[in-house]
């Protein structure tokens, strides 16, 4: 039964992750007093895109076509690692946690790599930005990341997300606050969501990782834009996992309990993005870095 | 259910990190303001043999005068002094956010070295009473604007303030108002000096004062 419940949340993650940008563009729309895109926009996209053929340009090598196919090969994997609350991970070790963060900088480490194959000096620009954000983020990941698992005392994410239930949170409520606001920060600046980038821009002098995927069409496209829903799907499911202490035993109501939660999350970041202006981005590292400092408190309280 | 001293002092501790990055002097008053009224109600919830009337004059005098009158006083300063509302600071916010997260995991380390020695106090506070005099004395020194100074002072004052809550049990009422009228005056006399530098100068940057030398 546990077995069929984890294959069944990550089937739900593959098809229902390009959901949630649907759900998020909906609410920016109804906030702003329009009807908005259909919620399905995304995969009527996706389909139009693997439909095209590509247009490669004539100064790139082959790690521009790599760079889309390996973002995508990292967030499948790294879905294969990430619990969806108290629903075990298809695959759970000890340790998972450092691979996961692992597998999410080498998705990053392919984009860019690929936007500086280019030669666009516009795409550099893009790449210079998301690795300086990633620099002062990652560690901010992994620092929630080691709390939960001091906080559990477990080192798998599997078994740190089955031991985090209503009791666990009376007995180290500031922690675990602490950490989901570092979560909350973190699935902002991973996603390129405001207050750090906006993804509906369309200046290059502002976006962040739109502008490293300007060169890319027809399918690596596609993959792109679905590796980012993956993206979202898996660290949303580690905030709302953390945030939805519901472990009642029967694996399907958890299932019901995240997936309401996720639909949740959805709606709280078209919200934020409806009230929220983008920071300068002087001020972005000092967002990560207060974020990851939130985590930094949550650890050294529970030394105590 | 939830402890509550754990709540309070995981907020203090936010209260304190936004103090270090907040780059506008009205907000470092607000959260000063909310600061000391955190503090202020540590006498009630620490000792838990019951309420007597020395613990609720002792929180009332705390809140009044740290999350009502500074504030209200400082606020009245910077807008008297309004030539930059910026706390100028010589040390980036990064770089104050990392040193705060550096000063806390010193205090948790000093209180492990002090709890031996402090056996029949309540230790539940006593690393966030540590870290406020760090952060107290790291405002002090590496922020330009005069105000800051003042604001600094009273995270020190809040510090040492919960400090002696905590590990001086019984100390007489008499001695903990003085302390606190210390810190009216201490602060009366402070906002009386950056009026007058703040006329002299025509700011309060107090980088300014250099020039004072012979």
């Amino acid at each position: 039964m546990p077995a069929l419940a984890s294959l069944a949340a990550t089937v739900c993650a593959l098809v229902l992750a390009p959901l949630l940008f649907g759900i998020v563009n909906r609410t920016k729309a109804f906030v702003a007093g329009r009807r908005g895109p259909p919620l399905l926009q995304l995969y009527w996209d996706l389909a139009k895109y693997l439909r095209r053929g590509a247009v490669y340009g004539e100064t790139t090598s082959w790690l521009f076509r790599l760079g889309p196919v390996i973002g995508l090969a990292t967030a499948a994997a790294a879905i294969t690692v990430t619990p969806f609350g108290g629903i075990g991970a298809p695959a759970s070790f000890t340790g998972d946690l450092i691979v996961l963060a692992g597998l999410l900088a080498l998705g990053r480490f392919a984009t860019v790599l690929a936007a500086l194959d280019t030669g666009s000096s516009f795409e550099g620009m893009g790449a210079s930005r998301e690795m300086h954000f990633a620099a002062l983020a990652e560690p901010a990941l992994l620092l929630a990341l080691a709390t939960l698992a001091h906080a559990t005392d477990f080192v798998s994410l599997t078994s740190i997300y089955r031991a985090i239930d209503a009791a666990a949170w009376t007995g180290a409520l500031p922690t675990f606050a602490l950490t989901a606001m570092t979560l909350v920060v973190l699935l902002l600046v991973e996603n390129t969501r405001i207050p750090v980038d906006d993804p509906t821009t369309h200046l290059e002098l502002t976006m962040i990782h739109e502008v490293m995927v300007l060169d890319h069409s027809g399918p690596d496209l596609g993959y792109i834009h679905y590796a980012a829903a993956l993206k979202l799907w898996i660290i949303g499911s580690l905030l709302v996992g953390l945030l939805v202490p519901v472990r009642s035993g029967d694996v399907w109501l958890d299932l019901a309990a995240m997936l309401a939660g996720m639909v949740g999350l959805a709606l709280a970041i078209g919200m934020v993005e409806s009230a929220m202006a983008r920071y300068r981005l002087m001020h972005v590292p000092q967002f990560i870095v207060g974020a990851a400092t939130l985590s930094a408190v949550a650890f050294i309280i529970r030394l105590v | 259910m939830f402890a509550l001293t754990d709540i309070i002092q995981a907020v203090g501790l936010l209260s304190c990190f936004a103090l270090l990055a907040t780059s506008r002097i009205g907000a470092c008053i607000r959260w000063l303001s909310f600061q000391g009224i955190l503090f202020g109600l540590v006498p009630l919830i620490v000792h838990h043999d019951g309420l007597s009337i020395r613990e609720i004059a002792l929180a009332s005098g705390n809140v009044a005068l740290k999350g009502v009158i500074f504030p209200w006083l400082l606020l009245r300063l910077r807008a008297r002094a309004d030539y930059n509302r910026e706390v100028q600071p010589f040390v980036s916010f990064i770089m104050s956010i990392l040193f705060g997260t550096l000063a806390l995991a010193l205090s948790v380390w000093l209180t492990m070295q002090m709890k031996p020695a402090l056996k029949d106090a309540p230790f539940v506070m006593l690393d966030s009473s540590i870290f406020l005099i760090f952060v107290g004395l790291f405002l002090i020194v590496s922020r330009r604007n005069a105000l800051m100074q003042v604001i600094g002072y009273l995270v020190l004052e809040n510090g040492i303030f919960v400090f002696g809550v905590i590990t001086v049990v019984g100390t007489p009422l008499l001695v903990e108002l003085g302390v606190l009228l210390d810190a009216f005056v201490g602060v009366f006399v402070m906002g009386i000096a950056i009026y007058h530098i703040n006329r002299e100068f025509g700011s309060i940057d107090v980088d300014r004062l250099t020039v004072l030398k012979g």
